[in-house]
């Protein structure tokens, strides 16, 4: 099978409008910023997670810790970017989906009725944050939802930086991820949730907080992916697929230009140019 | 319930063992029909390694895996068997991953999971980082094997059909559950092209922004993925002579369907939903009627609905009970799923 092509080589640069954030010890972007800009020394500590009110009270209950975190970062982008929800199309991008549910379900499997209630079947789907948040946000524009294990956040990023050129329209990033419950976790130790909201524009505009581009012909590398000096947070970064973002965001914080690195797929990582606006 | 015969004798090569799970096998078996691992290689020896994406759907990818070890556990500690591998077999990029490794890829590759539209949107995902310039050509397809979690669950939301499903029968009942593996390969437009070759015209992609596991009663996320497959294509409706439904034969996903079909295309249009002869492969669907369009349109053919006696007097479309052979120029491919997520592709051909 064919298609058509357009761009073709040109780099591909968005501008970061709004940035959501929450995780272990961080509540929001504008309390993480002053961690990794180094200007409040970080503490460590669980992440607590918001109640979904923007969902319908049926779905608000049936809503598990991927919803809660994912409309909670969401949101906080959007509003940051001062556009409408229900405008954008949206990617979300997570290295697994609901831990807690699948548990559920695997062991209700492994018992003599084998009986799973409508609502753990369709809350296993891998894109049920992204159909919560259109239920949320009226948002019936295109939803991607993505895997790539540890490599999520950048596959996300490129699905999304993507968009945004070919499309020529701003598109919320989503990635996430939740802890695991065991005997899950002994395979999968996912110590934390971790989520981040990302809006990113076509165009440069008052809203913009820093600039990001990919060079199609050298953004895939070889190149080693950054870490963060802080322990703790490298420790974040490096144990939530979703975390991996944190470089990316320390150079927003920090106001910073050069390349950031990010890991990607095995012995594939994703070099980004970045800039600030300000 | 549909299960593909021979999969559980499918053998992984030994360097790729820790791939090991039906969902993979199921994989194999797919990579390794109808040439299309010698156009893949023939792909990769043009563009690179590099240049060549991976882009598979997959709603449950190897969960079997995961649920037969909850079988398994240890009666004392609670702790899964130690044979069993998370990271290549239940994660949902595990059959991408296998894919990649397969062919030696080097370059971007990712798991599409959006249930039911999942391999429909490969096709977009694909065609994005193409078009961006990070790629020359991608392998894109679907995977959904037979798992407890798909049978229990839509048993338990009263959506398995009886008997073999109906899709737009007066006396539908719900869907049957297939398993599929189906892939594409995608390059970009060549300078020549053979008149049997399938393009890529447009795709549409929404959402219903209405209910988890109910379709917007109205269609209206079906119909604006549609329309903005045909807007891409520079298409009006009239242009498609055929389209292949999602058409999974629950009454409401059918009667939603239908209302959006029609209020886009009128009632003349040929259609049929091809899951009366396939069941309903789940992440693999929108690849595997992706395929069956690019058949419609290389031999000729408009399939009839498998299964379906007796057409709803109430689904106003022109529903195909039998094969009709005619040439064919332009179909398009409908893919929705939970979570109110929709897709539509539509394939011309090249002469």
């Amino acid at each position: 099978m064919t298609q058509h092509s357009a761009h073709g080589g040109k780099p591909l640069t968005v501008f970061v409008e709004g940035i959501g954030l929450l995780g272990p010890g961080l509540s929001s972007w504008a309390q993480g910023r002053q961690h990794l800009d180094d200007s409040l020394p970080y503490e460590a500590g669980r992440c607590l997670l918001p109640l979904p009110m923007a969902l319908p009270p049926a779905e608000r209950r049936r809503a598990g810790a991927v919803v809660k975190v994912s409309l909670a970062v969401g949101q906080e982008a959007v509003a940051a970017s001062g556009r409408q929800a229900a405008d954008l199309p949206s990617v979300f991008s997570s290295s697994s989906g609901d831990a807690i549910n699948c548990h559920e379900i695997c062991s209700a499997l492994a018992s003599g009725d084998r009986l799973i209630s409508p609502t753990r079947f369709h809350n296993s789907v891998h894109n049920a944050s992204s159909g919560y948040w259109s239920i949320s946000s009226g948002a019936m524009a295109s939803s991607s939802v993505l895997c790539a294990r540890d490599g999520s956040f950048s596959a996300g990023l490129l699905e999304a930086m993507t968009q945004v050129m070919v499309e020529q329209t701003a598109v919320l990033l989503v990635a996430y991820d939740t802890d695991y419950p065991e005997p899950l976790r002994s395979v999968r130790p996912l110590p934390d949730t971790f989520g981040v909201g990302l809006v990113l524009a076509p165009q440069r505009s008052e809203r913009s907080q820093a600039q990001w581009t990919l060079a199609p012909a050298a953004c895939l590398t070889g190149a080693t992916a950054d870490r963060l000096d802080d322990c703790a947070l490298e420790q974040i970064r490096k144990n939530i697929p979703a975390a991996r973002c944190l470089t990316l965001l320390r150079s927003v914080a920090a106001q910073s230009s050069g390349e950031i690195v990010l890991d990607y797929l095995e012995g594939l990582q994703l070099a980004v140019q970045v800039a600030p606006c300000r | 319930m549909g299960e593909v015969a021979g999969v559980d004798a499918v053998q992984l090569p030994a360097h790729l063992a820790d791939f090991d799970c039906r969902n993979n096998r199921l994989a194999l078996l797919g990579l390794m029909q109808d040439g299309f691992a010698d156009a893949v290689a023939a792909a990769t020896h043009k563009y690179g390694a590099q240049r060549v994406g991976v882009f598979i759907g997959t709603s449950t990818s190897g969960i079997l895996q995961t649920e037969l070890a909850y079988r398994r556990r240890d009666p004392v500690s609670g702790a899964l068997p130690a044979d069993f591998i998370y990271r290549t077999t239940h994660n949902t990029f595990s059959v991408a991953d296998f894919t990649r490794h397969y062919f030696g890829l080097t370059g971007p590759a990712v798991a599409v999971s959006s249930a039911c539209s999942s391999s429909a949107k490969v096709f977009a995902s694909a065609r994005r980082l193409m078009e961006a310039g990070l790629i020359d050509a991608a392998v894109v397809g679907g995977v959904d094997s037979l798992c407890l979690t798909t049978l229990y669950g839509f048993n338990s939301l009263g959506l398995i059909s009886t008997q073999a499903c109906r899709p737009f029968d007066a006396a539908r009942d719900g869907i049957s559950i297939g398993e599929a593996a189906a892939f594409a390969l995608l390059e970009r437009l060549p300078a020549q092209l053979d008149d049997d070759a399938v393009l890529l015209l447009g795709v549409g992609e929404s959402s219903d922004a209405h209910h988890m596991s109910s379709p917007h009663p109205d269609g209206l996320g079906a119909r604006m993925a549609m329309q903005d497959a045909l807007t891409m294509a520079q298409l009006d409706a009239a242009d498609i002579d055929y389209i292949n439904l999602h058409g999974t034969a629950t009454p409401s996903n059918d009667a939603a369907e239908a209302k959006a079909v029609a209020a886009l295309f009128g009632s003349t249009t040929p259609c049929s939903s091809t899951k009366g002869a396939t069941g309903h492969t789940l992440g693999a669907a929108g690849g595997l009627e992706a395929v069956i369009c690019a058949l419609a349109l290389q031999h000729g053919l408009l399939p009839g609905g498998l299964n379906t006696q007796q057409r709803d007097p109430a689904l106003p479309l022109n529903y195909l009970l039998d094969n009709r052979e005619q040439p064919v120029s332009r179909v398009l491919s409908n893919s929705f799923g939970f979570g109110g997520t929709n897709c539509s592709l539509i394939f011309g051909r090249a002469g």
